[in-house]
């Protein structure tokens, strides 16, 4: 099939790139350089969320210092708030939505799966200006009159739907925070078409399903879940800005008096926002995770030389998150009066997730149990990945319970489990992503000794950060809360807080050895060859980087499952998935010239 | 031994061409230069908007559920806007109206296929019209609730009315400019017959939507 599709195409030659600094670096269609513009954005967001979050904790610890550049020189609540919004905002957007998915999906999927580029080049492009714009709105409401808006990633109504009454940040800033997320949904929703419509079209010769990576797996999945979530939150976005600038009254109650001022609505209901927000924000942690998923199981085996444990129980795992994912927002509402049969029946669904998370985390252990392990950075990162995200998913268990709830709801304790396992683990996950393919995208090669100090550096850092919330959590410190010296009980914490800033402190230091590493890397690493990690699947097949159509003008065919490491009987411990059953006995010489 | 620990994916015996991934690029021999590198196969324009149609397919199901959800929650003060005020005939008129259009389309893709480019034209023409006036009805429908005192920040139901209606229209009128687009407009990695199936889809889909819509609001302001 391959070689008539061959003779009546075109001859494959090696493709110019476009010429011309615009469309080869800004407005190119490439899904590399998209890739890497998405990266470069996340790296920004980052750096932004970072920041914000390190005011947050130094506030915390010290709330009676003077900070040079706020007027007044004291953080009053509500720039707290709007640093806990904006923070949250752009870290779950921003930055683990657009890396994982947006930056390395879109550089990895195509090659992974023997593909020239994605279904769609130019929508491809439009996603990525999307989400770019996107970013700009949200930053701009940093300097619209009345600062950022104050109520939180998840900006419960009547708060937020309400305008300036109900804060500073509430007029301007929160109207520019939703129309950023209505042009964020836009940008994933097309993303997600191309993301789905590749995996299920563009696959080379011989790459069925049950030869796709597993990082191929999570990708789509992961798009799965974009496709049918962000419309849900569009939809709410739109509703909640009527309500803000055409009076209408989809989320506030009849008869709400803010601030001693009678509001005249005819008459919402403010849990309806609740609703659709999590029936798209439980799904969004999953979009935050799965592609960490993929990319821990592929570096765990890559890095253990033994083939992925279990390979269709992790593709169906994947799936079965998902699919459950969709069934399970109420756990977010326990509190909100709900009635108890849906409580208990959220409740069921949501310890159901543990399953098939129980059934991945196995079978990660599966796949090192044995294995000739290579410490390399990326596999560091990679264990890491899995450490948090069983440490963070325990206290999920306990949330899940509603009795258990009703106490740690809007406590500490929720911040600790969603900041290990989604917040710390998303982000192993994309360090792992940056250190394993680092080579591949820029043909250089990271520092390894400043990897592993970075690797334990934030590793020991992240868990002196966020295991002590758990206690201050359970023992009834409220989250969100600005200062915790006003009541006794709170003020006994104080020295925990000071801990944990501390430790903030140290770990965002550690991250200047990240960003030192990578940029001098950029420009100075060692060079790498084609196949630096000795893995098997087709990226590696390539020169570092790709060439503009991926393979040079060779068309590959895929023979093999991703994961053969150490097969018996095979010349070398790797077979490359587009070697021929006869050349894998000679060894990968063939696979290297693209036979 | 460790390799031997798991059996699905690996092992030199089992490999082989075997199944194939439905993919391929390039080599639907058209093109040449830069484009040769990334014209993709025409199905996947078709994969693309099916894709597509499950995004939109849950942003109307969000509103529509909302909608239920309003109605029924414990807050109460749900008003139906009643017979006396749901501009009912001119919806039920539309609705035939798009009806005839998808037939209309259906017509036109018909004899698209059987090679008879000029009565294509006259029924692809036909439908767009169609949508013209289903558009026309909608902004007469939204008169009539106005001139009865019904706006979009009056109460619950006539919000969820407009929103719904304008959701769905504005989609609709994407769907006309594509019709349009069809019609006046070619591409090379688009093929015709490509273009004509995916915007018949898009428009049958849109049709179907409105159908679930018209239901929704006939039982919800009962
Ligand atoms: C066994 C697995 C898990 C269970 C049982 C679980 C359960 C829960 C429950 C019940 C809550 C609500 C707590 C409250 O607000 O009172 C919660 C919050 C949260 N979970 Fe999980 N979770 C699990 C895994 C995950 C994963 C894998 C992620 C992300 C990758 C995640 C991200 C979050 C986030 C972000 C929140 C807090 C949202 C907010 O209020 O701002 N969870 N989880
Ligand atoms: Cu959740």
């Amino acid at each position: 099939m391959s070689a008539e599709q061959q003779s009546i195409g075109p001859v494959p030659h090696r493709v110019e790139a476009p010429q011309g600094f615009l469309r080869r670096y800004l407005f190119s269609t490439d899904h590399k350089v998209i890739g890497i513009q998405y990266f470069f954005l996340a790296l920004t967001a980052v750096t932004v969320g970072i920041v914000l979050s390190l005011l947050m904790r130094f506030h915390l610890a010290w709330p009676n210092v003077h900070l040079p550049f706020i007027n007044g020189g004291l953080m009053r609540p509500e720039q707290y708030l709007a640093l806990v919004t904006m923070h949250g905002t752009i870290m779950i957007f921003f930055v683990l939505t657009t890396a994982p998915q947006g930056g390395f999906g879109n550089y990895f999927l195509p090659i992974q799966i023997g593909a020239a580029d994605m279904a769609f080049p130019r929508l491809n492009m439009l996603s990525f200006w999307l989400t770019f714009l996107a970013f700009v709105c949200m930053l701009t409401a940093f300097v619209v009159p009345g600062g950022a808006p104050i109520s939180g990633w998840t900006a419960y109504p009547p708060l937020s739907a309400l305008g300036e009454v109900t804060g500073p940040g509430e007029g301007m800033g929160q109207t520019m925070w939703i129309v950023s997320i209505g042009i964020f949904c836009l940008a994933s929703l097309l993303g997600s078409i191309n993301f789905i419509t590749t995996t299920i079209d563009m696959r080379a010769p011989g790459m069925t399903l049950m030869r796709l990576p597993l990082t191929v797996w999570a990708w789509f999945v992961t798009a799965i879940l974009s496709l049918l979530s962000f419309g849900v939150l569009l939809a709410a976005v739109v509703l909640l800005l009527l309500d803000r600038s055409a009076g209408t009254s989809f989320f506030l109650p009849a008869g709400l008096s803010v601030n001693g001022e009678l509001q005249m609505r005819a008459g919402g209901w403010p849990l309806l926002w609740q609703h659709l927000f999590w029936f798209f924000g439980h799904p969004e942690v999953y979009i935050a995770i799965l592609p960490g998923m993929g990319v821990a199981s592929h570096v765990l085996s890559n890095f253990s030389r033994k083939p992925i444990f279990g390979y269709r129980a992790m593709a169906v795992s994947l799936c079965a998150i998902g699919f459950l994912g969709f069934l399970v927002w109420g756990h977010h509402m326990f509190v909100s009066g709900m009635n108890p049969y849906s409580g208990l029946a959220f409740s069921v669904l949501t310890l159901s997730i543990a399953v098939p998370s129980a059934v991945k985390t196995f079978n990660w252990l599966g796949t090192i149990w044995g294995g000739k392990l290579q410490f390399e950075t990326p596999m560091l990162f990679a264990i890491g990945f899995v450490s948090f995200f069983v440490t963070g998913g325990l206290s999920g268990i306990f949330l899940a319970q509603p009795a258990l709830d009703t106490v740690l709801h809007a406590t500490y304790y929720v911040v600790a489990h969603f900041h290990l396992v989604m917040g710390v683990a998303a982000i192993f996950g994309i360090f792992a992503a940056t250190y394993y393919w680092f080579p591949k995208m820029f043909g250089r090669r990271m520092s390894e000794p400043l990897g592993k100090l970075h690797f334990w550096l934030t590793f020991a850092g992240a868990y002196c950060i966020f295991m002590p919330m758990h206690f201050i959590g359970a023992a009834g410190a409220v989250r969100r809360y600005a200062d915790d010296t006003g009541a006794s009980y709170l003020t006994a914490f104080q020295p925990v807080h000071l801990f944990m800033t501390i430790a903030a402190l140290v770990t965002g230091a550690a991250q200047l050895i990240f960003f030192y590493n990578f940029f001098r890397s950029l420009k100075n690493g060692a060079r790498a060859d084609a196949n630096p990690w000795r893995a098997t699947t087709l990226e590696w097949t390539t020169a570092s980087p790709p060439p503009l159509d991926n393979f040079g003008g060779i068309f590959p065919s895929v023979y093999r499952g991703p994961y053969e490491y150490s097969v018996p009987g095979a010349a070398e411990d790797f077979i490359p998935q587009n070697l021929s059953p006869e050349q894998s006995m000679q060894g990968n010489e063939g696979a290297r010239s693209g036979r | 031994m460790a390799a031997s620990a798991v059996k699905e994916p690996i092992g030199i015996s089992g490999a082989g061409r075997g199944g194939n991934g439905r993919g391929s690029f390039g080599g639907d021999g058209r093109g040449g230069g830069s484009s040769a590198r990334s014209v993709p196969p025409q199905r996947t324009y078709v994969t693309g908007m099916g894709v597509a149609l499950g995004g939109i397919l849950m942003f109307f199901m969000a509103l529509v559920s909302a909608l239920v959800v309003r109605k029924g929650a414990p807050s109460g003060g749900w008003q139906a806007l009643g017979t006396a005020h749901l501009p009912w005939r001119i919806l039920t008129l539309d609705t035939l109206i798009l009806l005839a259009s998808s037939a209309t389309l259906a017509r036109a893709h018909n004899r698209f296929r059987a090679h008879d480019d000029e009565a294509f034209s006259h029924w692809w023409g036909v439908t767009a019209i169609l949508g013209v006036f289903f558009l026309g009805g909608q902004l007469l429908a939204w008169r009539e609730l106005a001139a009865a005192g019904m706006y979009l920040a009056t109460n619950p139901s006539s919000s969820f009315f407009y929103v719904l209606t304008a959701a769905h229209g504005l989609h609709l009128l994407g769907g006309i400019v594509g019709l349009l687009a069809v019609a006046f407009y070619k591409t090379r990695r688009l093929s015709r017959g490509t273009a004509i199936s995916v915007a018949s889809l898009y428009w049958h889909f849109m049709d179907g939507i409105w159908l679930c819509l018209f239901l929704v609001l006939l039982a919800g302001n009962r």
